[in-house]
Formats: structure tokens, C-alpha cells, sequence
């Protein structure tokens, strides 16, 4: 109750706010760069300077100052907690980014992760010294193997495209070992596909041929059929889709793909939705990347570290990448050079992304294979909800059928409104939501792909869908001001793009004097 | 399952407000004979503790770098990294934050990518600097792919200084992409002419400093034979923390800077995540691979950061993008940049002299060894020595002693015939008494 006088409701509130002398707003924090506030000299870190020596350096020692600022611990730990505190998280709130699987990270993984055991060994100490190392990948290998069905892996790849990267070059490598290389130069890849797909194909000198999908959102036999020749290296498909869906054709296709002397790439970015209920093996897959940071919960730290081992049917395995496990008697051994065999190469400095195999195995012992079957019929599950709450408001592009872990909406219902799909995402931020996936995939006008994961509770599912819906009402009613200015209640508007690429500004730089 | 918020009550209520009578039917599109009907073949689920019971023995079965002395170096380097490093980097708002594609609610992420940007810039001499590659070996990698596309030829020279494992993925993707690739033999010496093996249809020399066997290189003259013949020079470090005694390579005349951020902010964590540094001249910003932190104004004219230049990227150019690299290592590269905050310019020159003369200490305790040869002339915190016994078997012996004594050659180079070097570093975390254990362990396992 109002005591005071006290203006109480929000409205009157805003319109009141104070310009504040420090530009902050409460615990919104205004904060500069580091360059801005660091000094030359301050320091957080006590070393002294070691007693005079003679130095080896010879003419290569550095003269000239490097020129960056330092901050005591109590100055730089604001500056960050600071900063911190302008991002949004999975932590604090639902994050149904689409084809990003922003699932809980639980904090055990972290807690293994920086045993001295794992984060304190170096990847080219004697094996002697690391055969607990070894045993974790080899226990996280089989296990993927296991979830997947397939007969090989390749750890080293560092992320998802690089798992792509991976998988192609074991295809063209198969080519090659068939002398087809000259020959074989087209990869198929679905308009609907995510660009790393077309990019990856590209780095290694693959043309791209594009396979529509269907008025359903899938990709057809037939339609890889038509497509289909003697040029052809390869088909990569994602499955479940970047639509949301369950590639229904998917073992004819890979029959069709296989009788045609092409390999199949799927993209396993989606692979969380099937975990436990199909396994890629079973239908006809030569290669797929598995991304440990969406399925396997390794946190997405704001773009990356991430992890992509790949696995591999019997037809690839021999060219699989060095380093790979191995045994010398009872003891494990990266075999580093593959003498005589058929191995492409190296994809990496080292073994791959250790840190992350330590909570993506964490997480798998956490589940199990009870508890991984769940997390995928939960997220299925949830997005089928959520889907099944909003349809009668938003439009689908592919109608009124189940999804797998992701819903799929386009902008046909906001057509009359002038409001556009960005504008609804942001409006989201004001409802202290992180947007949904926009305008992916392209084949979709206005895309909005929402993935809830496995992690929320039906309580914050209904939330939600009621912030949604109330949106989606004002919307449709016309009020079109609270979309086209949003957000206003984040720590920033609506940014400026266009300069931001028209005169970019990379780094910070002094400012002149005066 | 104690990450799973749903109950069977709460399942029930989902489905019938679905219209699915059970959960099955919403996975109907999998073919029926292609559906699983039992559990994979893998344990059940476990209680937090027993799942770090069973990690827990695991690592147990690892030695640990800080357990013994430890002079491993070769591409990843053993440094102290503050406390306060790592309690940053696990904020929720960090640790468990997308790619900042929402500026709005990003600006943490965003600020801090830029901040790194400028670092690296500083550090490497160079204009501009990319938010970081997976790690070093692909950031080299992709620094030849750019190379190319900015000369329009498709032949890379590779320095027999540069690391073995870089010159392989360089050369893997090279032999996939049919590009060619010149890798010059093992130069322990740093006595090769590289600039000799440039010619017309080079695109770029690769080179590294400090090298793979520790020695310190004059790349000028290099940047000046590369440039004559409208080629560029690629630099390359393995060590971060040498940029604060060594020349920077964007000073030599490098084109296009690479190198492993791993021994700033992050852990040994046997090989990953690590970070990789790209920096070059803002005249060829537009063929840089990867993402970019810009500076630019939000409605209210306040200052933002936001990823810009993204139509070079894989998610708008597809086939011709600049790279296919999507999810990089934001959390590696905020952590070189926590750092990096903490030891500034003053803390980034002492430590690097500390280490420099903890290597000097040590490769002159090494060469009183009877038989033992060190052989760089100009080094900073790693070098490379000769012994009379294979070095593999003198690492063998060295461990039975307690001792990680670095890395032998013949490991990354087999059959090369340099079966009798082992590269040796030495960083701030050495004490004095490990360098005299390990010339002491040395002299026993020689004599």
C-alpha cells in the first residue's frame, strides 16, 4: 500500500525516472573499457623481477611498451561482475533459442571439470602419466558410440562445424582412396540446412547443390533422387531438421544416397531431440558431428568453447583423423602418426576439447541411459506444448502437426499488424525473456524457432506461453508503439548496425588530445 | 532425475493439452522398425556423488603438472593463473550466455570480446584482432586459407621452426582443399633461408617465433622477401606470454598474426579448450574469418558493442563465407582477457622476465650436464637440448624419478633422425629446487 505519496505503478514511475549524474540506473551499471580506467603501472598480479641475469634475448628483445592498462583484483573484479551483469543466461531465465539447445549446465561438470587431474596435465606428457586422462575419452567414445549406433569416432574435432569439417574430409578422403576425386565434386545440401553446412563443403572444394524441402518441411527421397548423380560426393542433412522436424524419408534417402556411390553427413545439432529413441546408425549415416555443447549440456560461455566429436560408419572409419586411441598392452596410447594407414591427417594441435569431455561424460553418468531417453521426451515434449498453447495465435508454416524439440512459427499471422518478427523478439526483452531464434531457417519468412529444452518446469513453460500469447494479442490488437521501441527496459536499445559495419570500430584507441 | 523440472503429473497434463494420448506419438516420425524400444546399452543414471567418485579415480590416475617438476612446454605452456580468473569466467552471466546475437542483453559478452580485440591488437602489433579461432593449430590454419583469398594463390611455405602439429593441420587442409603446401625440413638451428623457397605463386611464408625448439627468429627480413614477391608473412607464437619480452611480430612486418592464447587465463586441460588469437591489418578486416566485436550507439546514442562485419559469416554468406567457423571460444578468450586485465602492462613484463630467467637458469644448470648440449643461442622461456641417450627413453627414466622433463622431438617428428633432442621449458612455476632435481635426476640417468 501506498503510504507516502509514492508513485507506485510502473507508468508513472518511468515517466518520473531521473537522468541520474552517473548515467546508472539502479544496478544497471554504466561501465567503461579497461583501457579507459586501467593504468601503465597497476597491476593485480605480485610478481617481483627476477635478480640480474644475463639475458639470451639477444636483438629480439622487445623495446617498444605494449601499451595495456592493468587493474588491481578488487578494481577488476567489478569491472567484470559489472559487465557481467548485462548478459542474459540461462541461469536466470528461459532461453528458447532454437537449434542452440540452451539447456541447464550443471555445475558437478564444473566442479570435475578443474580437477588437477584433468585441467593441470599437458597434452604431451608421457602416456604413462595421463592413462586416467585416456580412459575418459575412451569411456566418453564408447559411450557415444553406443547413443549413436556407429562403429568409429574421431574426439579431436573442437566444435560443431569443425566436426563437419571433419566428417567431409573423411568423405573426400573415401572418394579419393576410390579414385573418384575428380569426379565426385557436389555436396547436396537442403536450402534449409544451418551455413556451416555450405561453408564447410566449400573450405574443402566441394560445389554446392541445393535440395528443397517439401511443402511439409522435410526433404523427400525423390527430391535427392532428382538431385542425385555420378558428380555426386555427398548428401548433408540435418535430422531432426532445422525445421523442427523428423526427417520422415530419412532411410530411403540414405539407401538412394548410398546405391548412387555417395556418403551421407548428417549434421547431429539437433541430435538432443532423439536421444534414446533412435540411433543415427540404425538409419543409414556415414558421419555426424555431435555437438557436447548443446546434447551433452557443456556451457555455451557466451560462443564457444564447444566440442564436436564426430562418429563414423564402417565405411569411414579408416580415415578417420589422427590422434586416435589406441593400446599398447594393457596401456592407452594416442596414436599420433598413422604409418602406412589411411588417415587424413590432423584436425587439431591436440587430442580435442578435454575440458568439455569431462562434463559432457559427467552429465551422460548423471542421465543415464533412463535419464537421457527423458531429457529428449521432455524436450520433445515441452516443445509440443508449447507449440500446441501458441498455434491458435501465431501461424506454423508446415501446419498443425507434432514437432520434435523445437517449434517452428513464420510471420504470416503478423502481416497485417506492420510488426515484424524482430520487433516481437525484442519486445520479449522487455518481458525479461532472451528472444527466440529469428529469421532461421531462411526458408521460413520470419522465422521464429523456439527450443525450451529439457530443463524448465511446466510452471515456467506456462509463464511463458501467457507472456507470449499477451504479446501476440497486443500485437494483433495494434499496438504497434510497445514492438517498434522495444526493448526499453534492457541495459541498451536497439543498436545501430548499419555503423557499426559501415565504419567499423574493431579496438579501443587513445583519444586524441584536447 | 534430479535435472529434470517436469513430473509424471505435469507430462500427463502437457500431453492431453497436445491432443497425444502418449509420448511415443510425438515421435512418430521415426520410422517404426527404426524406434527404440529399450534402453542403450549404458549405465543408469547416478547421484552427484558417485559420479564424482568415478571421475574422481580417473584423474587420480594422472599426474598432475603442479604434483611434480614440470618443464613440458611444446605448444602449451604451465602458468600461474590467478583465482580470481576462474571465479569470473563461472558467473552464470557468463558461463552460461549464447553467442551475444542479441545485443541488447549481451553487452557483457560484447564489451569483453572488444576488450580482447584490443589486446591482442597491442600484444601482436597489429590493427585489428578477431573475437578468437578454436585454438592456435586452426587459427594458423585459417591465417593461410585468408592468405590466399588476399593474393589470389594457392601455394603456403612452411617454416621448419613451426610447430609439427601445426604444420600437419595446415597441410591436411591444404591436401583437402588442393592447395600446396611447401614445409620446409626440421631446422633446430633456426639456420634455414626460407626466404628463398618464396616464389611467384607463393601466397604466403608461415613462420614461427619463438619456434618450436625455442629459438628466437628475426622475422624482418622474411616480411621484406615475402612482400618483394607479393607474398605475405604469416607469424605464428605457441606462447602468449612471450609477446611481453620479444619483438611483436606486427613490428617485423607480419601480414597476418596467429598464435595459441592457451598460456593466458587458461589451463593445461590436456590439449583443450584452448583459444586461438587472429590478428591482422585493417585493410584486409573484410577476408578475416570468424567473429568481430564492433563499437557503434544504441537509439539513445549511449555506447554498444555488437558483432558486425557477420557478412563474411558462415549463417549470412553460406558457400562463401570466409570460414565455416561458428561457435568459437568465448569463455577461453574472456579468461586471456581477465588476465591479461590483472597483470597489465607492468605484470605482463615481469612475468615474462621471470620467465626468461628461470629458462636461462635452467638450460645453464642442464648444460653442466655431463653429455648434455643446449642449443639455441637466443631463447625465451623454452630451448631445446641434445643427449647422449634417445630422448624418449631419458623422458622414461626422467618420470620414474618423478620428473616431467619436457617433450621429445622424435614424439611430434618421427623418423626424422632427431632422436636424441628434447624441448625443455621453464616457466614462473618452476622453483629452483625443481631445475636442480631435474639436472641432479639428469646427471644420474646419463652417468
Amino acid at each position: 500500500m501506498n503510504m507516502q505519496g509514492r508513485p507506485t505503478r510502473p507508468e508513472e514511475a518511468e515517466l518520473i525516472a531521473p537522468t541520474t549524474f552517473t548515467g546508472n540506473r539502479g544496478l544497471d551499471m554504466e561501465e567503461p573499457l579497461i583501457f579507459e580506467t586501467g593504468r601503465l603501472d597497476a597491476t593485480g598480479v605480485d610478481i617481483d623481477d627476477p635478480e640480474p641475469f644475463a639475458s639470451r634475448l639477444g636483438p629480439h628483445e622487445r623495446a617498444a611498451p605494449v601499451g595495456l592498462p592493468g587493474l588491481t583484483e578488487p578494481e577488476c573484479l567489478r569491472h567484470y561482475v559489472r559487465l557481467s551483469r548485462k548478459n542474459y543466461s540461462i541461469d536466470a531465465g528461459l532461453y528458447p533459442l532454437g537449434s542452440c539447445t540452451m539447456k541447464h549446465n550443471p555445475r558437478l561438470n564444473e566442479k570435475v571439470a578443474r580437477l588437477p587431474g584433468f585441467a593441470d596435465i599437458h597434452p604431451l606428457q608421457p602416456f604413462s602419466t595421463v592413462q586416467g586422462a585416456l580412459e575418459l575419452i575412451e569411456t566418453l567414445a564408447k559411450t557415444l558410440m553406443a547413443l549413436t549406433g556407429m562403429s568409429a569416432i574421431a574426439m579431436s574435432p573442437k566444435a560443431g562445424a569443425h566436426g563437419e569439417l571433419c566428417g567431409m574430409m573423411a568423405i573426400k578422403a573415401a572418394i579419393r582412396a576410390r579414385g573418384e576425386a575428380a569426379t565426385r565434386r557436389i555436396v547436396l545440401v537442403p536450402d534449409s540446412a544451418h551455413g556451416t553446412n555450405p561453408a564447410t563443403a566449400a573450405l574443402i572444394g566441394f560445389s554446392v547443390r541445393a535440395v528443397p524441402a517439401d511443402a511439409q518441411g522435410i526433404v523427400t527421397a525423390a527430391a535427392v533422387k532428382a538431385a542425385l548423380g555420378p558428380d555426386v560426393a555427398a548428401i548433408m542433412l540435418t535430422n531432426p531438421n532445422t525445421c523442427g522436424l523428423f526427417e520422415r524419408e530419412i532411410v530411403e534417402i540414405a539407401e538412394i544416397v548410398h546405391a548412387a556411390g555417395a556418403y551421407f553427413y548428417c549434421d547431429g545439432a539437433n541430435f538432443n531431440a532423439i536421444v534414446g529413441k533412435a540411433k543415427p546408425g540404425d538409419l543409414g549415416v556415414d558421419a555426424m558431428h555431435i555437438n557436447l555443447h548443446k546434447t551433452f549440456s557443456t556451457p555455451h560461455g557466451g560462443g564457444g568453447p564447444g566440442a564436436g566429436p564426430v562418429v563414423l560408419s564402417e565405411r569411414l572409419a579408416p580415415f578417420a583423423p589422427t590422434p586416435y586411441l589406441g593400446r599398447n598392452g594393457d596401456a592407452l596410447v594416442m596414436v599420433e602418426h598413422a604409418e602406412g594407414g589411411q588417415a587424413f591427417g590432423r584436425l587439431s594441435a591436440f587430442h580435442g576439447q578435454m575440458g568439455m569431455f569431462v562434463r559432457a561424460l559427467a552429465f551422460i553418468l548423471s542421465h543415464g541411459a533412463d535419464g537421457l531417453k527423458q531429457a529428449s521426451e521432455d524436450a520433445v515434449l515441452s516443445a509440443n506444448y508449447i507449440r500446441a498453447c501458441l498455434n491458435d495465435l501465431m501461424s506454423s508454416p508446415y501446419g498443425d502437426r507434432p514437432c520434435m524439440h523445437e517449434a517452428l512459427f513464420d510471420d504470416r499471422w503478423l502481416k497485417e499488424t506492420g510488426i515484424t518478427t524482430l520487433d516481437f523478439a525484442k519486445a520479449m526483452i522487455d518481458e525479461g525473456y532472451h528472444p527466440m531464434t529469428v529469421y532461421f531457417p531462411l526458408v521460413v519468412h520470419g522465422a521464429m524457432l523456439i527450443e525450451p529444452t529439457e530443463s524448465e518446469s511446466k510452471a515456467s513453460l506456462d509463464l511463458f506461453i501467457m507472456t507470449l500469447r499477451d504479446l501476440a494479442l497486443k500485437a494483433l490488437a495494434g499496438d504497434r508503439e510497445r514492438f517498434l521501441s522495444a526493448p526499453r527496459l534492457a541495459p541498451r536499445r536497439r543498436l545501430d548496425e548499419t555503423r557499426a559495419a559501415r565504419q567499423p570500430i574493431l579496438k579501443w584507441t587513445k583519444p586524441a588530445p584536447g | 532425475m534430479r535435472y529434470l523440472p517436469l513430473d509424471d503429473e505435469d507430462r500427463a497434463l502437457m500431453l492431453a493439452r497436445i491432443g497425444a494420448s502418449r509420448i511415443d506419438d510425438l515421435f512418430a516420425d521415426i520410422p517404426a522398425d527404426k524406434r527404440l524400444t529399450d534402453l542403450i546399452d549404458i549405465p543408469r543414471r547416478m547421484s552427484e556423488m558417485e559420479v564424482e567418485r568415478r571421475l574422481s579415480a580417473m584423474a587420480a590416475r594422472n599426474v598432475a603438472a603442479g604434483s611434480a617438476p614440470f618443464f613440458v612446454g611444446a605448444g602449451a605452456y604451465r602458468h600461474h593463473v590467478p583465482a580470481s580468473v576462474d571465479h569470473l569466467i563461472q558467473r552464470s552471466e557468463f558461463l552460461t550466455s549464447y553467442t551475444p546475437y542479441q545485443p541488447e542483453i549481451a553487452q557483457g559478452t560484447l564489451q569483453t570480446l572488444f576488450e580482447f580485440q584490443t589486446q591482442v591488437a597491442a600484444l601482436t602489433g597489429m590493427e585489428v584482432a578477431n573475437a578468437s579461432m578454436y585454438d592456435g593449430s586452426t587459427a594458423c590454419a585459417e591465417a593461410v586459407l585468408m592468405a590466399h583469398r588476399l593474393t589470389k594463390r594457392k601455394k603456403a611455405v612452411l617454416s621448419g621452426g613451426l610447430h609439427p602439429h601445426y604444420a600437419e593441420v595446415v597441410g591436411a587442409l591444404a591436401d583437402m582443399a588442393e592447395d600446396d603446401t611447401l614445409r620446409a625440413p626440421p631446422d633446430v638451428l633456426a639456420r634455414e633461408d626460407i626466404a628463398a623457397s618464396i616464389d611467384d605463386e607463393t601466397s604466403c611464408v608461415v613462420v614461427q617465433n619463438p619456434d618450436f625448439f625455442g629459438n628466437l627468429r628475426d622475422l624482418a627480413p622474411i616480411a621484406a622477401a615475402a612482400h618483394a614477391k607479393g607474398a605475405l608473412l604469416v607469424a605464428v607464437f605457441t606462447e602468449a606470454v612471450s609477446l611481453g619480452a620479444v619483438r611483436s611480430p606486427g613490428e617485423m612486418g607480419a601480414d597476418i598474426v596467429v598464435g595459441e592464447g592457451q598460456s593466458i587465463g587458461n589451463a593445461l586441460n590436456f590439449g583443450g579448450p584452448y583459444v586461438g588469437l587472429f590478428a591482422t591489418r585493417a585493410k584486409f578486416v573484410r577476408q578475416i574469418p570468424g567473429r568481430l566485436a564492433g563499437e557503434t550507439v544504441d537509439a539513445d546514442g549511449r555506447r554498444s558493442f555488437t558483432l558486425t562485419l557477420s557478412t563474411r559469416e558462415q549463417h549470412i554468406r553460406r558457400e562463401k563465407a570466409t570460414s565455416n567457423i561458428c561457435t568459437n571460444s568465448g569463455l577461453c578468450a574472456l579468461a586471456f582477457t581477465i588476465h591479461m586485465s590483472l597483470l597489465g602492462e607492468a605484470g605482463l613484463r615481469r612475468l615474462a622476465r621471470v620467465n626468461h630467467a628461470n629458462a636461462v637458469a635452467l638450460a645453464d644448470r642442464l648444460a653442466c650436464v655431463k653429455g648434455v648440449s643446449v642449443l639455441n643461442q637466443f631463447f625465451f622461456n623454452e630451448f631445446t637440448i641434445r643427449t647422449p641417450r634417445p630422448a624418449k627413453d631419458v623422458i622414461e627414466a626422467l618420470v620414474e624419478k618423478g620428473i616431467i622433463g619436457g617433450v621429445p622431438v622424435s614424439r611430434l617428428l618421427p623418423k626424422s633422425g632427431l632422436d636424441d633432442l628434447i624441448v625443455v621449458a621453464s616457466t614462473e612455476t618452476n622453483s629452483d629446487d625443481d631445475r636442480a632435481a631435474y639436472a641432479a635426476a639428469l646427471a644420474e640417468i646419463l652417468s
